[in-house]
């Protein structure tokens, strides 16, 4: 056992928490001795989430029977808060991802207690994403047009369009995640298996665990599928949002043709999401009472992922300021003075402080260890995001190249009830979920403390 | 007949399995609470062909995917716009590379379970005393039939090795 490795544990686990036992104890505890637990906070929890949901779903009903024309949308700003939705969404969804896979190839241990519930938050995150573009359409029941299948009208999908692009990298994403996610349960749901005592509970996790039994040479083939997935996973996430960016890049719209724009969509998807997962970790920390497992030092490399992204964003921002002067185009430039002092200009300021601004007090070692602080900058980093998008889609669209078609875009009350039904529903399927599956990977953690438990 | 040792942890684990072998012993297999490095080497395995399976699945997949974009546009479906050229490949990469990645994905899961003799929701060992802990905190190290010899004498060295219980149970 090397220092190094010692000083991981030390770090990222308490002392309640270097027991295998302790860390069966702690994760399985939700699960399968529930009755302990007073679970008012979830109820209450779950109630609001129902209500919103129940919002979403009245929505998604109107917009289906009246069509897109109950939300704001005008001849002019034809994408509207749907468009900036399905970028926020895909891009928390994108944070799962990076922690799961990209902090596994390197080696970074700390991943081991946050990376399962990040996962299922890219799961929902990206389902929910996925939503909007087929909501957006239009005529929704033609959705499955964009798949090449023989049909009697002998036509296929343009493959030029970003739209197939898009959803060709939404469905290819969710389905890996789920196949990931899922995967990288087995061997937890073979000890949920084996703890359960009631008989619902054994034949619904044993059935789920595919009779996982711990053999070396499963272990053996687990670890090579795993890790050629997070290869995998990698290049997938980075294409994802770079082909959300390349949905406006490819276009001919003042800021919204940029170079930058797929990975500076990367970077801010990374952003947002590594946001919402310190916000998730937060909460299950508390409800489920994980503070052995998730330290204050989880807290503090999260909050310094995010400096380093809020960083990039601000130079990105100010690459396209720059972009937009060197480019000598008139409307560019009209567009980013539009931006800083039009009337969406509250929002572009806000949006500057909120990710790039306030993140600078993640200088400071005591603002990255205090969970409240975290939390707190979290929430606004994800409101400042969803500023930038929201700027993003309708800047460009209400000021383009003719003065003549310039309109402002006014949300209607079907646009507020869609964004906040989507966030009840994602808080509805997460607190379920948590009450059916095992929110921290309980082997990766056990072989994470395995040095310290060793006699 | 199987012999079943209990280790402490899973370096004590590796370390017997080694020296069973040295002594002529070959372990069947060990179960462990989470992967042991180096043990699947120790315990002789075929080689894995996870990572072809994917190969070739992610790659025919997405070749087939091109093809099929490339048959759509240039021939069954060509739509001359402005004279651009109809086998316009930049736009045609992102396709195949999204679904060729998920069908490695899925390709390789369907190895897995094809090499692993996964699912299967029963097994012999199962029944043995103390197996329910694998998936807890216990390492396992099994051997079938020690008939080559006394397995007293196996008993004796894992005993050494560090066992901390060492018992039989017929599947």
């Amino acid at each position: 056992m090397s220092a190094a490795q010692t000083r991981d544990v030390r770090r990222w686990t308490l002392p309640a928490g270097r027991e295998y036992e302790a860390v069966n104890v702690l994760v399985s505890a939700p699960l399968l001795r529930r009755h302990e637990w007073r679970w008012r906070a979830w109820w209450i929890g779950l109630a609001v989430s129902g209500l919103f949901t129940a919002v979403m779903a009245v929505t998604i009903f109107r917009v289906l029977s009246h069509g897109v024309g109950i939300w704001g949308y005008n001849t002019t700003v034809v994408w509207g808060f749907p468009l900036a939705n399905y970028v926020w969404w895909i891009g928390i969804g994108n944070a799962g991802t990076l922690i799961s896979s990209m902090l596994l190839l390197m080696r970074q241990s700390w991943r081991t207690s946050i990376n399962r519930f990040a996962e299922a938050m890219t799961l929902f995150a990206a389902s929910i994403a996925g939503l909007y573009p087929i909501l957006h359409l239009g005529r929704p029941e033609y959705f499955y047009w964009l798949i090449p299948y023989p049909n009697t009208m002998n036509l296929w999908p343009q493959w030029r369009s970003a739209l197939i692009w898009d959803f060709w990298a939404i469905l290819s994403y969710l389905l890996f995640s789920i196949i990931f996610w899922y995967f990288g349960m087995i061997p937890d749901l073979a000890t949920l298996r084996d703890r359960a005592t009631g008989h619902g509970a054994r034949c619904f996790y044993g059935a789920l665990a595919l009779g996982w039994r711990g053999s070396a040479r499963h272990w053996w083939l687990y670890e090579i599928y795993h890790t050629t997935m997070a290869c995998l996973a990698v290049p997938l996430v980075v294409s994802l949002h770079s082909v959300v960016g390349l949905d406006f890049a490819a276009s001919l719209m003042p800021g919204w043709q940029e170079t930058i724009f797929p990975p500076y969509f990367v970077i801010g998807a990374m952003y947002s999401g590594f946001a919402m997962v310190a916000l998730l970790t937060a909460l299950l920390r508390w409800g489920f009472r994980l503070q052995a497992l998730i330290t204050l030092a989880h807290f503090d490399v999260m909050a310094k992922i995010m400096l380093a992204a809020s960083l990039i964003m601000g130079l990105s921002y100010a690459t396209e300021w720059f972009a937009a002067w060197y480019h000598g185009e008139h409307t560019e430039r009209a567009l980013v003075i539009f931006q800083l002092t039009g009337p969406y200009a509250p929002i572009y300021w806000c949006m500057l402080l909120f990710n790039v601004a306030l993140p600078q007090a993640f200088w400071s070692p005591r603002v990255r260890r205090s969970v409240l602080a975290v939390v707190a900058i979290s929430v606004f980093i994800n409101v400042g995001m969803w500023f930038e998008r929201i700027g993003i889609v309708t800047g460009t669209l209400s000021h383009d190249y003719s003065p003549s078609m310039w309109r402002l875009f006014f949300p209607t009350f079907w646009d507020w009830s869609m964004l906040f039904g989507a966030l009840g529903f994602f808080g509805l399927l997460y607190l379920v979920l948590a009450r059916l599956f095992p929110m921290v990977s309980m082997h990766e953690v056990r072989r994470l403390i395995a040095d310290e438990v060793r006699p | 007949m199987i012999l079943l040792a209990r280790f402490a942890h899973g370096d004590a684990l590796a370390g017997a399995a080694h020296k069973a072998r040295a002594s002529g012993y070959r372990p069947a297999d060990a179960f462990t609470p989470f992967p042991i490095d180096g043990l699947a080497e120790t315990l002789e395995t075929q080689p894995p062909y996870i990572r072809v399976a994917m190969f070739i699945g992610g790659a025919g997949v997405a070749a087939l995917a091109y093809a099929v974009e490339w048959y759509s546009a240039v021939l069954d479906y060509p739509i001359d716009s402005g004279g651009r050229p109809l086998h316009s490949w930049p736009t045609f990469v992102l396709f195949p590379f999204a679904i060729g990645i998920l069908a490695a994905a899925i390709s390789g899961l369907i190895a897995f379970f094809w090499q692993s003799g996964l699912p299967r929701l029963h097994h012999p060992l199962f029944d043995a005393d103390g197996f329910e802990r694998v998936s807890q905190d216990a390492f396992l190290l099994a051997f079938t039939a020690p008939d080559k010899s006394d397995p007293r004498k196996l008993r004796t060295l894992l005993r050494d090795a560090g066992a901390l219980a060492v018992w039989e149970m017929t599947p």
